[in-house]
């Protein structure tokens, strides 16, 4: 059922709409997973995020969404988390320590150093540290939307870009299926909506080569 | 490498329609917010602004409709407010699609509102909007602000605080003021100044940098862009992180590709839009 469609989890996140719209623009088909069962062979999901570490995962687990997730990832499903939904991958975030995150990357979430203005609110840009899927054609100068105080600062083997604002921070990741990016792509113009292209034709081929 | 400055279009409207006068006197219709925010979209500006100047009651509905349709329009991000009382007000306002919220009367009146909205959207989406206007003798000046603000600022006197729509004021300082809306979780400041709203005189930089200095967060600087020469002036002077206009943009007096060309020739870093 609607397994052509990439499915975006819903919990209750400010920016799923926008993120809608943004792949609508691009022609792409999308469904919402508020439920278990909804997220249940899913072809590709977008875990959108805004707002807080604690709060994303506990609604993740009051749902029944958490497991089916981890699952859902570890069984090779194209995966792209927003801003929260990079955050969520890692282990866990001092933005709420008690709390633990899906655990898919190694290390932790840690706040931006008070040095720079904070939030880190607005256009940056990135610096690459290798070959990306998802910035494949985005000019190396491109300025993407950043809206948040926790970040990654321990950059993982999975980085592939890094910002700086008061500290260098991880902008994009990837590990295999599994895809993410602290700015908003739904809110970063004609770079943004490259890098949701991008995850699309990934999502397709990856799915293409499985089914042949 | 670094932050680029941002350049804010403000769409005021009266819920459905984008107007303009000075100081909410002489308002007359300046089009569509749809269409401007498509074309401002398009032209490079950093980030939309969407009030609702009226903010009444009943029209409220209208008013969510008017975001809707603005953010259908936008691959930036959209603030919006108007009137915001509460977190349902507030999460009605995020659903209709705008990234951020400004509050400002409402917090004045009762500060919990941006605790409360900032634990339940985050501080990144809480804009505190300040309507600041000179005055020789602020009753309620506190010695930690006349610290923060020194110099220049201080030499020209300070700043009081007015709401509802810059027609009542509340004796309170403006930069203890935003430290106190800082401290209870706004993430982001939109600081106009009365005196220069609307008169196309340049921004009060020393406004600007007196609030800009005392805060840890993000300030955008409102009220009284005339040139691109104001806009280098809010953000090396003012120490502006971000800088807000409306009427030189929907009449075309300045186009954004232009006024980011000449910050970028100045040395101010700027997203430039093919």
């Amino acid at each position: 059922m609607n397994a052509a469609k990439l499915t975006l989890v819903d919990y209750g996140a400010g920016n799923l709409p926008s993120v809608e719209r943004a792949l609508g623009r691009l022609g792409v088909e999308t469904q919402r997973a508020a439920t278990p069962e909804a997220l249940a062979g899913s072809r590709a999901i977008v875990l959108p995020g805004v707002g807080h570490f604690g709060q994303l995962m506990r609604t993740l687990e009051e749902r029944g969404l958490h497991g089916p997730l981890r699952d859902a990832i570890a069984g090779g499903t194209p995966f792209l988390g927003i801003c929260l939904g990079l955050q969520a991958l890692f282990v866990s975030s001092e933005e709420d320590p008690k709390q633990s995150g899906l655990g898919i990357v190694g290390g932790s979430v840690q706040p931006l150093p008070k040095t720079a203005k904070l939030p880190h609110m607005g256009w940056n840009q990135l610096r690459r540290l290798r070959p990306s899927v998802l910035l494949r054609g985005v000019r190396d100068d491109a300025y993407f939307y950043f809206a948040h105080s926790f970040a990654a600062l321990d950059a993982p083997d999975a980085a592939v870009a890094v910002c700086d604002h008061g500290a260098s921070f991880v902008a994009a990741l990837e590990q295999e299926n599994v895809l993410a990016v602290q700015f908003h792509p739904e809110k970063s113009g004609d770079p943004g909506a490259l890098v949701l292209r991008n995850f699309v034709e990934f999502a397709r081929a990856k799915t293409a080569r499985e089914e042949a | 490498m670094s932050l680029a400055r941002r350049i804010i279009p403000c769409l005021d409207t009266d819920g459905a329609s984008v107007v303009k006068g000075v100081r909410f006197v002489n308002l007359r219709d300046a089009g569509d917010p749809a269409e401007l925010a498509a074309r401002y979209n398009r032209e490079g500006a950093d980030e939309l602004v969407v009030l609702d100047i009226a903010a009444s009651r009943d029209r409220r509905g209208t008013f969510l409709e008017t975001i809707r349709r603005v953010a259908e329009q936008l691959a930036i991000p959209l603030t919006a407010g108007g009137g915001v009382r509460s977190v349902e007000e507030g999460r009605s306002i995020l659903r209709a699609g705008a990234d951020k919220l400004t509050v400002n009367t409402a917090a004045v009146l009762r500060p919990e509102l941006i605790e409360e909205l900032s634990r339940e959207f985050g501080a990144q989406a809480v804009v505190l909007a300040i309507d600041a206007k000179r005055c020789a003798k602020c009753p309620d000046r506190s010695v930690a602000a006349l610290h923060q603000a020194s110099n220049s600022a201080l030499a020209s006197g300070a700043w009081e605080v007015f709401v509802r729509g810059g027609r009542e004021a509340t004796g309170r300082d403006a930069v203890a003021w935003a430290q106190e809306a800082v401290a209870r979780g706004a993430g982001e400041i939109l600081l106009t100044s009365m005196d220069r709203d609307g008169t196309r005189s340049g921004f009060d930089c020393a406004l600007t940098a007196a609030v800009s200095r005392a805060v840890g967060v993000p300030v955008i600087a409102s009220g009284g862009a005339d040139n691109p020469a104001d806009f280098l002036a809010v953000f090396s002077e003012g120490r502006a992180d971000a800088a807000l206009a409306a009427s030189i943009f929907h009449d075309n007096l300045q186009r954004l590709g232009e006024l980011k060309q000449f910050l970028a020739s100045h040395g101010i870093p700027v997203r430039l839009v093919a």
